[in-house]
């Protein structure tokens, strides 16, 4: 037990020198594009734009929340020994049925509707991710490319559903509202923090977070994922269904996507899914939340929040006069040095048992030296 | 007494583990001094320290009586000790003798000059007969050729300290006899040799004084010439070993496992690997697959198991067709399954041991519960595995499989396997890399199977163990079976004509 503690313990550190190491650099940055309000600047990414009004924090969680989700979706899949690059295509599609079903099934009382569309959403992921989950098992196909590829599918299938299925706003060029029915329940959350609209998507994502905690760690299934993660011919060897665990993991790691989606757009602050040609960047951001995570379920709640957290505050750089491409390079390279979280890991296992030895090394003298007085 | 080398009272620690406690090596001028112990004993740790790349907690190095600081391998080398890694250290597109004036290069101008560098090595080949073709590639030259070349290598340096980490591992027997040759011209000349082994023949044939570790410690130095290999080994695993495996009365059961017309085709050139073999192995016998690698026995084994598809034939196990099963159902039937290759199928190395211990059982009701683990029965379950086969390791049952030795690793895939209490026991290569203490263990395991009314089919390539531990040898050539002999009734040269394809006795009995 002492072990996996330590383990723990190394881990959160390594996190914890990657995004120094990644705001020291943003921070060069800054001195370099604008000397005299560089700190101003730096302070007000540091702060989350919490410093400038505590409503910020509404906006931080409802950042936070999908990229938890997609974080979650490529952390576990990362523990099978896959790579999800394609949370966002599971995102997409997931976010399309969740809006579909939040403007058009109106029917549904208030609560079960956002519960329904979420359910739904989180099949449409699933289905996403079944598709390369199942050519990886049966055709061996690699799973980047094939997921890659419904990233672009999602995304263009979704464009020419939002104007086909009637939850097209053709003036905004977006998608119609949802019924208020359809929004997350804010569960007295909004009364917490004074102006900031926080709903329950952050817990929901929350219960996620332990769930899949739970499965990794403590169960059969996650034992078996994890084996074929770790070694494909072994867990064969041992009878693990190599197969069943890739689809599976694949389906899985799509439904948390699919439900990301769901999350971003019922929590009823006007978002609305714009018909763009570009892939949707939480996908994306849940490989550096996964990363940065160690693809720890904890981690990741940790790394998320940690990222809204940042790109919410670099929108108050523009206040010091910086452009906006230098805030996305700073979110960027903080972000980056971030994935380099395994890297600091390994360099920070070296040095400790390099300090062991030498710890030692310094007792065995000291204890000789002792010896030695005591005759 | 003067010693060109004397390493005293050495302690160093790794974290809690003490690698090397307490031990002196000392060597004289001009003699061959073998370094006994099993893996794990201490042996290339205290090799590390003398060449510089550990630095110990305690202890002294002299050398010419001088004590010395060693901090580097050029320390090392300053000081004319040299090794020889049991893992060749040479670049494959170089010739021979660049690969040799590698890192000495005589320059002129910035431009190499290899003729007195050429000269030096060619008169150093023919005083110790190495027999080398400075112009040939290492790619294209003899494992046993390319080890001379990393003779030559500390030669070229003047070394006159020459350590020999294993150095027999990679030969054949007959490079074995040169390599032993050059071994005593060379302390005929004047050089001293340290001689890391675990094989006491080879003390027995080359070495003047031996030095035995185990576990870190110091046991002793002796005469090889008054010492008997019973007393050495005894010295090195710390009890008596048998070097034959005793065996109780036969008694011959039901069959266990039979194989008819079994048949599987290369995916790679579509050829037959293993091609209309038919066997049986009945309970209480040991039959061993005997054959030079390649012929056809790994795959013979994947299919068996269930690894890999087979393209015709049938498999039954205790009288029930398993040829379409999946690994699981047979692993249930009854089967167990020593891997050839532990580290790709036998463990998930960064799992733990305990975790490694229910690799095939997790889901059983006895460690799961609604699908969650329930890690004290596991735990637990591990504690008793660990002691009844002795598997030791740093952290006991939450220790990463990684870590452990390869002994210790093989003995938790065997503990995991014959604790399911299976009728048939497949094992391939269980002892490969293994030392003394760990071989003898394994094959008295094996043959309790045995004894106990188990089926044991063995695949191995090393003749000793199909002498030894066999009941009845099947050798396989080219994908089939070309013999099927009695231990007993044949000789070690006749098995190698089997073995070489010269040489068939069974015919298509069909």
């Amino acid at each position: 037990m002492k072990n996996k503690q330590n383990k723990a313990l190394g881990n959160i550190l390594s996190s914890v020198l990657a995004i120094v190491g990644g705001l020291l650099f943003g921070l060069i940055v800054l001195l370099v594009t604008n000397p005299k309000e560089a700190f101003s600047g730096f302070m007000a990414i540091l702060g989350g734009g919490i410093n400038y009004g505590i409503d910020n924090i509404g906006l931080i969680l409802n950042y936070a929340t999908p990229i938890i989700m997609t974080g979650l979706s490529v952390g576990f899949a990362f523990k099978t020994g896959l790579f999800n690059i394609g949370a966002a295509g599971q995102f997409t599609v997931g976010a399309f049925v969740a809006i579909y079903i939040g403007v058009k099934w109106t029917f549904l009382p208030f609560g079960l509707h956002c519960l329904v569309a979420i359910i739904f959403a989180c099949l449409a992921g699933a289905l996403w991710g079944l598709v390369p989950g199942f050519l990886k098992a049966v055709a061996n196909v690699n799973e980047v490319i094939s997921s890659i590829l419904m990233n672009y599918i999602g995304m263009h299938l979704v464009n020419m559903l939002i104007k086909s299925a009637g939850v097209y706003d053709s003036l905004r060029n977006q998608s119609k509202p949802v019924a208020q029915t359809a929004n997350l329940p804010k569960m007295g959350l909004d009364k917490l923090v004074p102006g900031a609209n926080i709903n329950s998507g952050i817990l929901i994502a929350l219960i996620f977070v332990i769930i899949m905690y739970i499965i990794i760690e403590k169960t059969t299934f996650g034992y078996e994922l994890k084996a074929c993660g770790m070694n494909k011919n072994a867990s064969k060897y041992a009878g693990i269904n190599e197969n069943r665990s890739i689809i599976l993991s694949m389906v899985i790691a799509g439904g948390l996507a699919g439900i990301g989606g769901a999350l971003y757009y019922l929590s009823g602050t006007g978002r609305y899914m714009q018909v763009l040609d570009i892939i949707a960047q939480q996908g994306f951001d849940g490989i550096s939340v996964a990363l940065l995570g160690i693809s720890n379920p904890i981690g990741i709640f940790f790394a998320g929040i940690f990222i809204a957290h940042i790109t919410n505050g670099g929108l108050y750089l523009q206040l010091f006069g910086f452009v906006p491409e230098v805030i996305q390079m700073i979110i960027a390279s903080i972000i980056y040095f971030g994935a380099f979280a395994l890297l600091v890991k390994g360099l920070l296992t070296n040095m400790k048992k390099r300090k062991a030895a030498k710890m030692e090394q310094q007792q065995s003298v000291s204890t000789k030296t002792n010896e030695e007085g005591a005759k | 007494m003067e010693y060109i080398i004397e390493m005293k009272n050495i302690t160093k620690k790794f974290g809690d583990f003490k690698a090397n406690d307490n031990i002196t090596l000392q060597l004289r001028k001009g003699e061959i001094h073998a370094l006994l112990g099993e893996n794990g004993a201490g042996k290339s740790t205290l090799m590390s320290i003398l060449f510089g790349l550990y630095q110990p907690e305690e202890g002294t190095i002299s050398i010419k009586g001088k004590e010395v600081k060693i901090n580097n391998p050029n320390d090392a080398n300053e000081l004319g000790i040299g090794m020889v890694h049991q893992h060749f250290k040479l670049v494959h597109n170089f010739t021979v003798l660049e690969s040799i004036v590698l890192g000495r290069e005589t320059v002129k101008n910035g431009v190499l000059k290899m003729d007195d560098a050429r000269k030096k090595i060619m008169e150093l080949s023919d005083k110790y007969k190495f027999k080398i073709e400075p112009d040939a590639y290492i790619s294209d030259i003899t494992v046993g050729m390319q080890q001379r070349v990393e003779i030559l290598k500390m030669l070229y340096c003047d070394n006159d300290i020459l350590i020999f980490d294993e150095p027999t591992a990679v030969l054949t027997p007959q490079e074995i006899d040169e390599l032993m040759k050059i071994m005593k011209l060379l302390v005929s000349e004047g050089k001293s040799i340290i001689f890391i082994t675990h094989k006491l023949k080879e003390i027995k044939a080359v070495a003047d004084r031996c030095s035995v570790l185990r576990k870190g410690k110091y046991i002793g130095t002796v005469d090889v010439a008054t010492t008997s290999k019973e007393e050495m080994s005894e010295m090195m695993v710390g009890r008596k070993v048998n070097f034959i495996v005793e065996k109780g009365e036969q008694k011959l059961g039901d069959v266990a496992l039979e194989l008819k017309n079994f048949t599987m085709k290369s995916k790679h050139t579509g050829k037959n690997v293993v091609n209309d073999v038919s066997f049986k192995v009945r309970k209480g016998e040991i039959v061993c697959i005997a054959g030079i690698d390649g012929n056809g026995q790994s795959e013979l084994v994947y299919g068996i198991t269930g690894l890999e598809h087979i393209t015709s034939g049938q498999v039954i196990l205790n009288g029930k067709d398993i040829t379409k099963e999946s690994i699981r159902k047979r692993c249930l039937d009854g089967m167990a399954h020593i891997p050839e290759d532990r580290h790709k199928h036998g463990l998930v190395l960064d799992y733990t041991l305990q975790e490694n211990l229910v690799l095939q059982t997790y889901y059983k009701d006895e460690f799961q519960k609604n699908g969650f683990i329930k890690f004290d029965a596991v735990k637990k379950y591990a504690q008793k595995l660990i002691k009844q086969f002795d598997i030791r390791s740093s952290q006991g049952e939450t220790s990463i499989a990684r870590g452990m030795s390869g002994g210790n690793q093989q003995k938790a895939i065997i503990a995991r396997e014959l604790d399911r209490n299976p009728e048939l026991v497949i094992a391939v290569q269980p002892v490969r890399g293994l030392d003394v203490g760990a071989i003898e263990y394994i094959h008295k395991q094996l043959v309790a199977q045995r004894d106990a009314g188990k089926a044991v089919l063995l695949v191995s390539l090393e003749l000793d163990e199909v002498m030894n531990v066999s009941d009845r040898i099947l050798v396989m050539y080219e994908g089939e079976i070309v013999a099927d002999v009695n231990p007993k009734d044949i000789t070690v040269q006749e098995l190698g004509l089997y073995m070489a394809g010269t040489k068939r006795s069974v015919t298509d009995e069909k």
